[in-house]
């Protein structure tokens, strides 16, 4: 089996993504738009580990700098019944969605005002409103999620898919590959990204998987369509992904891709040997020549689409955005003690007969 | 006598068992080349090379499946779970293989394996990264938990499961894991199914496991200081095998207990004890059995209410207060 975008009857040059279809027919508003997303990411991020550095939130910070424009891209394809799932390092795809910077600076802050009431921590971001399921801090957890939100869109006749997102370290996981396995018996809708920056922490690819030409080729073993994606143009972000949405909403079948991509810095902020595994030239190689925003911003200036002067106030909107966001998160209260035991059932919160019977918390 | 950190203290049996024995391999994710993502394994691969010290993928159920499978033949894995909110990943192996091959084949095959990692809350890594899944563990007859609570204990209690020829669980933790403690240079082994009496008391016993004993010390004082009241701790070490005997003498004598965990209320390791207790010593108490636990919930990321929602001394002091 070839790659997907190989097929002839896609019509497209793989010589020049700008030309197809899904691109030709962006307008120059939401190009900018396009590039907006990305630098409000970029800067949300780059805030973000600002204040988390100074002891402003707990836990962990998987930043998404360098991969903006695959979460941008994907999510630029959802319509009504596309869905997204991912892994922890998604704050990018929580911003592409449409969720507030504000929401999630605060759930980092840890406060009530959260996209998760404070209770989920950078690490589980969730939006079933903007058809995002977050979020996800166990390795390939996602996975059988994204077949299952797959599910229901065929359940229902829908023409739709998930786009569930994973690292490549993910792939090693059993869950992903009994996902696989589901997927293409039962004709999900479900596109599996894999989002290759080359490490999973401080393992290399070649160190954590054995493969033939590429981890999306496992694929092919499943009798799935699989295609290898250069995540830093983001017209071939869109193309490509263009035809497995189409293909899960015209044929009700799942597609791998893997979009090649880098992260600009460690593992998450707390990353002891980020400058060790990696070697520096590498790192400053990639945010040099391969950085996703630059290399949008030199395409739309070239096009004509944009001048030094808008990418300028772009850029200063989006600090100005993620300050605000953060100002917001500090006067947001925590959340109270008695907090700590809602959400955790539905019946309980709500009061319901089931949730009044018999006992379901086991404090004093 | 040298002081070191909870976290050198593993290291150092680690590396003595390596030189021990040439069948003890230590697996798993990132131990190896990074120095394990919390540096227990640090420079031990340097030391003992690509064959004793080895980085796996993010396969938990494969690779711990594989350790088991190799120490049924010999091998004495030790595994590294980043962290043991990881190893429901790693269930079926764990549970289905480990914990019964033995029995299922008549007493023909052993398991001797160790699964070792962080086992706790308090960090603010959310939900899916704070289990304590020490009373599960202990639920499957075949399994051994072990809990440590300081350096010493944490190098002893690992050198014994090592060598033990059963599966033996390690749980440790990340907030322990700078705290310092004397630990002595020559060998020692500390065996598991024995607990400790970290301080001698007669008014209470708290009975704790793991940062749990460390959250009661805390509070013995302040109640030895302002309140006059003097609390025992009895440090269980292993929640399975469980040293009854220390747990019974300790209450004979102080006719008060209070279990203290950071496990869930629900069939917790404090539910275990206050079982026992009622049963070999409902004479001698002078009052119900206590128990705190963390709060009954997934753990909550905010900082500051994730740290209300695991045991601290002064919510222990004030159990203490309205107890005797
Ligand atoms: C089941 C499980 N095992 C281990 C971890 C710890 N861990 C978190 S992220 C990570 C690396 C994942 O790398 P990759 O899939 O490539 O994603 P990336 O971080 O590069 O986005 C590891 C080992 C985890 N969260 N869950
Ligand atoms: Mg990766």
């Amino acid at each position: 089996m070839k790659p997907s975008v190989a097929d002839p009857e896609h019509h497209i040059d793989p010589t020049d993504f700008a030309q197809a279809a899904i691109n030709k027919s962006l307008t120059p508003e939401t190009k900018i738009r396009l590039l907006r997303d990305m630098i409000r990411i970029r800067r949300f991020e780059e805030t973000a580990g600002k204040h988390y550095n100074a002891g402003k939130m707990g836990g962990f910070l998987h930043r998404y700098d360098g991969q903006e424009s695959i979460a941008v891209g994907c999510a630029s394809l959802m319509g009504a019944h596309d869905h997204m799932i991912t892994a922890y390092r998604n704050h990018g795809h929580a911003l592409s969605v449409g969720m507030s910077m504000e929401e999630c600076m605060a759930e980092l802050f840890g406060r009530a005002t959260g996209c998760s009431k404070g209770k989920g921590g950078s690490m589980h971001f969730f939006a079933p409103d903007k058809n995002y399921w977050g979020g996800h801090g166990i390795v390939g957890g996602q996975s059988p999620l994204g077949a299952g939100l797959a599910y229901y869109v065929k359940y229902k006749g829908l023409k739709g898919s998930c786009m569930c997102f994973m690292g490549d370290g993910a792939v090693n996981q059993g869950a992903y590959h009994e996902s696989l396995n589901l997927a293409g018996l039962f004709d999900l809708p479900v596109i599996y990204v894999i989002e290759n920056n080359g490490y999973s922490m401080g393992t290399s690819q070649a160190r954590s998987s054995v493969y033939k030409n590429c981890l999306a080729y496992r694929a092919d073993g499943y009798d799935i369509v699989w295609d290898l994606i250069n995540g830093w143009d983001l017209y071939e972000v869109r193309a490509k992904m263009q035809i497995a949405v189409q293909r899960a909403h015209e044929e009700s079948r799942p597609t791998v891709v893997e979009i090649n991509t880098y992260r600009h810095y460690g593992h998450s902020v707390a990353d002891s040997k980020a400058k060790v595994y990696r070697p520096e030239d590498e790192i400053e190689r990639f945010k040099q020549q391969n950085d996703p925003i630059q290399l949008w911003r030199n395409r739309l200036m070239e096009e004509g689409v944009i001048t030094e002067a808008i990418y300028h106030e772009l850029d200063k909107a989006a600090k100005a955005e993620a300050v605000a966001s953060v100002d917001f998160a500090e006067a947001s209260a925590y959340p109270e003690f008695e907090d700590i035991t809602k959400d955790v059932y539905f019946e309980v919160d709500e009061f319901t007969e089931a949730g009044r019977t018999g006992r379901h918390f086991f404090n004093d | 006598m040298p002081v070191i950190t909870y976290r050198e203290a593993i290291r150092h049996a680690l590396d003595e068992e390596l030189a021990r024995d040439e069948n003890v391999v230590i697996l798993g994710e990132e131990v190896a080349q990074y120095d394990g993502a919390y540096k227990v394994t640090q420079g031990l691969w340097k030391k003992w090379g690509d064959k004793r010290v080895v980085d796996t993928p993010i396969s938990e159920a494969g690779f711990i499946g594989m350790g088991i499978g190799a120490s049924m033949l010999g091998v004495r894995p030790v595994m590294e779970l980043m962290f043991w909110s990881f190893a429901y990943v790693a269930w079926d192996q764990m549970i289905n293989n480990a914990a019964t091959i033995r029995y299922m084949s008549g007493g023909k095959i052993n398991c001797p394996i160790v699964i070792r990692g962080p086992a706790n809350g308090g960090t603010n890594v959310g939900a899916t990264h704070s289990h304590t899944p020490e009373n599960f563990i202990a639920n499957t007859p075949g399994l051994k938990v072990v809990c440590p609570a300081t350096p010493y204990d944490a190098k002893g209690l690992m050198k014994a499961a090592i060598r033990d020829n059963d599966p033996v669980y390690v749980m440790e933790n990340t907030v322990l894991y700078g705290e310092t403690g004397e630990v002595p240079d020559e060998e020692y082994v500390i065996p598991i199914g024995v607990a400790d009496v970290k301080r001698e008391g007669s008014d209470i016993s708290l009975i704790a496991h793991g940062r749990a004993v460390i959250t009661c010390l805390k509070a013995a004082e302040i109640l030895a200081e302002e309140h006059g009241i003097d609390c025992e701790v009895v440090d269980l070490r292993s929640i399975r095998p469980l040293d009854e005997e220390t747990i019974i003498e300790s209450v004979r004598k102080t006719n008060r207990a209070l279990c203290v965990e950071e496990n869930k209320p629900f069939c917790g390791v404090g539910a275990q004890i206050a079982s026992l207790i009622q049963d070999r010593c409902f004479d001698d108490l002078d009052g119900p059995v206590g128990r705190i636990s963390a709060v009954d919930a997934p753990a909550i990321y905010s900082p500051p209410l994730e740290k209300l929602q695991l045991p601290y001394p002064e919510q222990v002091v004030q159990k203490v207060l309205a107890m005797v």
